[in-house]
């Protein structure tokens, strides 16, 4: 599993360049996150790409040639920090869910509850995540929204922007 | 100064007139008319009247492959966009600079499947280099600027530019300014290569014993003609040009040994697989030249030039990788390669082999010479009189399939630019318009389209923007009453079924199709008549001739790589094969 970090143009368009290289390459996405950032003229995106076999640093290589791509960085190859947020609606009391979760170590709150169902949110490592939504399976399971993996490298370097490249002509 | 105030459509013009653009070609329709009324207004781009906006691409698109500069065109919104796309592919998939612009609905009705809309930002996404939808008309002229910076710079490709019809109301009135500098964010370029890299090729260089040279159109994109002749003979190494490289290295030159790939020679392949040192300069290892690229070049070392990163090490991993713009590159090998201790004769024995290899199955040029039973006129002759009669200098366009082939193997291509194909998306009906804008480009030079009565049929409209505009292009149809590639296929893939490929009774007379726009037609059907009439073709300056050969309908092209196989394993003809 490879998380790629990437920063584009906040721009109209620019997302489904993004999105269609992967179909285009014949790559798959696992997961997406999306926003801005800190400056509204950049968007920020994590991918995770699960594939075998998938040709990584092609992939990187086709994402930087859009030219509304910014920067990009292989997550999996920085010591990183990856973190995802599931919200979760089970036909279950809060008190059964608690036991259901007790093998966990991720974060976790109820958000909403009544006698026969409980939304509640886990905050941890995607893997775990899923690790529990495959054991949730055999319970009677409403619905469930992910955020897609989030990420960034530990330190304090930043995938920073290049400056914006001037080209002048005489 | 005075301010200088536009509206979109009038900044739209004067920023390609600004950016040195005297020539478009286009069609006009309802998202596009305030342009066309712009455009009407001035005088310093002239606007070309195509009949198929297909056309109006592939005219730019020759004339940008023949000029190195960016080829221009405008369409209308909705069929107009669509019909653009296959010469937006076209010139995406061979890496050539255009500069597409095309009307669209008003920004109020985007959205709203109004008259003739489409979405032509998401038609084309993925394949343009970038696009633009303008959203103000104060940025089009900045839009502009950066469009034919980024179509040009590094490596070379297709931007489309769409412009909502209220933007350039001719009511709407701001000042116009044309920016001299701009600003991409994080943009890269590749220039020169790393120092260390430059050693690391020239050891492998000169440590080769079995060195090959393989240009392709990357080449030609960087004009590294020069260089590369340079390089080629401080190597006295054999020279092979791919498809879409043809001319960037002279193919009178001893060292050559002609194209490679699927319809190489057999001396170029041969020199492929067995070489121990693969450069490629501006090639991309493309399914058409490696064959199976797990049996590709086992025995060589490679080292790879090319302006696109991503192209290196997508295909076939290679030991020496230098991104950056070939010319420069080259020069930079040059330099070293003149500073060590080299003496290129140790390579002698190689290059003979090559000559040895060329003796034994090259292509067979004294086809001419030959007494043909009957008086059936072979393809390939047709290609070798065409290059007699012109001395070898014409520009010749073509379009896709046995005749493209034909082309790229017997006319010998002495200078780049001069050879004009869909080489990566194969495009049938690309060879008239691609004329086109090469004899615009060119008006005194000899410009020929060789092409099949199956391809021209493609875009044969445009014989009507030929009669227009006064353009004397020589048509040259090799005419074998069939789609002869895919019948090639028919007879050596699958028993010989013709499916679809046959129209015989349905083709029309070529020669009164020409007549009736108002060109010359003349039909050949006999050996001993060829020479004759392709030199009065030639001779008849300002006219356009469509020359219609009838040639032998079961000849195929050789050699032929066989699927699957390495680069040795060739069909050399009906009856010889160089694998069991």
């Amino acid at each position: 599993m490879n998380h790629i970090a990437l920063l584009m143009e906040n721009q109209p368009g620019a997302l489904s360049r993004v999105i269609g290289l992967f179909s285009q390459r014949g790559y798959n996405i696992d997961s997406l996150s999306v926003a801005p950032t800190q400056d509204e003229t950049l968007s920020r995106l994590t991918m995770t790409i699960g594939e075998e076999g998938a040709d990584i640093n092609q992939i990187l290589k086709q994402l930087y040639k859009l030219v509304d791509v910014v920067m990009v960085q292989n997550l999996s190859e920085a010591d990183a920090l990856t973190l995802e947020l599931a919200i979760i609606k089970l036909n279950k009391a809060k008190t059964e869910v608690g036991s259901l979760l007790k093998n966990y170590e991720f974060e976790r709150e109820i958000l909403d509850e009544k006698d026969n169902f409980t939304v509640f949110k886990v905050l941890g490592d995607t893997k775990e995540i899923e690790k529990l939504l495959s054991e949730l399976k055999k319970e009677e399971f409403l619905e469930v929204t992910r955020s897609g993996t989030l990420g960034m490298t530990k330190g304090n370097e930043s995938l920073a922007t290049n400056d914006q490249t001037k080209i002048s002509y005489d | 100064m005075a301010k200088i105030m536009t509206s979109g459509g009038e900044a739209l013009i004067r920023a390609l007139a600004d950016e040195n653009v005297d020539i478009i070609f286009g069609y006009p329709g309802g998202a596009a008319l305030h342009i066309y009324d712009a455009i009407y207004q001035q005088d310093r781009v002239q606007h070309i009247l195509v009949r198929h906006e297909q056309a109006a691409t592939h005219a730019a698109d020759g004339f940008a492959r023949a000029t190195g500069k960016p080829g221009v065109c405008l369409v209308t919104s909705g069929p107009g966009a669509t019909n653009a796309i296959t010469g937006i592919a076209t010139a995406y998939m061979d890496s050539i600079p255009l500069v597409v612009i095309s009307g669209q609905v008003p920004n109020h009705l985007i959205g709203t499947d109004a008259f003739q809309e489409t979405d032509m930002m998401g038609i084309s996404r993925p394949i343009v280099k970038h696009s633009f939808l303008v959203q103000k008309p104060e940025e089009i002229p900045v839009i502009i600027k950066k469009a034919f910076h980024i179509a040009t710079s590094g490596r070379p490709g297709p931007v489309v530019i769409d412009v909502p019809k209220n933007l350039t109301d001719p009511n709407e009135k701001f000042e116009y300014k044309y920016p001299s500098d701009l600003y991409l964010r994080s943009f890269a370029l590749y220039d020169e290569a790393e120092n260390s890299e430059v050693k690391q090729a020239v050891k492998l260089l000169t440590e080769a014993e079995r060195p090959v040279i393989y240009a392709g159109g990357g080449a030609v994109n960087s004009n590294a003609a020069e260089e590369i002749y340079e390089f080629g003979k401080l190597m006295g190494c054999p020279v092979t040009n791919t498809l879409m490289g043809l001319g960037v290295y002279p193919a009178s030159d001893e060292q050559f040994v002609g194209m490679l790939g699927m319809h190489g020679t057999y001396e170029a392949n041969m020199v492929m697989h067995e070489a121990d040192l693969i450069m490629a300069i501006g090639a991309r290892f493309d399914d058409r030249i490696t064959n199976n690229p797990n049996k590709f070049g086992l025995k060589a070392k490679k080292i790879h030039i090319d302006s696109d990163p991503s192209s290196i090490d997508k295909i076939i991993d290679v030991d020496v990788a230098m991104t950056g713009n070939a010319k420069k590159v080259i020069s930079q090998i040059n330099k070293e390669l003149k500073s060590v201790n080299f003496d290129n004769k140790k390579f002698d024995p190689w290059m003979k082999k090559a000559m040895q290899w060329r003796a034994k199955h090259g292509l067979n040029h004294n086809m001419l010479d030959q007494k043909n039973p009957g008086d059936i006129i072979l393809p390939q002759q047709v290609v070798q009189s065409a290059y007699k009669a012109t001395d070898g200098k014409a520009f010749v366009t073509s379009d896709v399939g046995q005749h493209q082939m034909f082309a790229a193997q017997y006319y010998h291509f002495n200078e780049p630019r001069k050879w004009i194909n869909s080489g990566g998306l194969g495009t049938m009906g690309f060879g008239l318009p691609a004329a086109m804008g090469v004899k615009f480009a060119f008006p005194d030079e000899t410009v020929a389209c060789i092409t099949g009565e199956g391809s021209i049929q493609m875009c044969i409209q445009e014989l009507s923007t030929c009669g227009q505009y006064g353009l004397p292009i020589k048509i040259i149809n090799l005419n074998n009453r069939a789609l002869g590639m895919v019948k090639q296929w028919q007879d050596m893939q699958y028993g010989g079924r013709y499916s679809s490929i046959s129209y015989e009774d349905s083709l029309p007379d070529f020669i009164k199709l020409a007549e009736s726009y108002g060109h010359v037609g003349m039909k050949v059907e006999k050996l001993s008549e060829l020479e004759a009439a392709m030199e009065e073709c030639f001779a008849l300056k300002d006219k356009l001739v469509f020359l219609d050969v009838y040639v032998d309908p079961d000849e195929h092209v050789y050699p032929m790589l066989k699927a699957g196989g390495d680069m040795s394993e060739m069909f050399l003809s009906k009856t010889e094969k160089t694998f069991e």
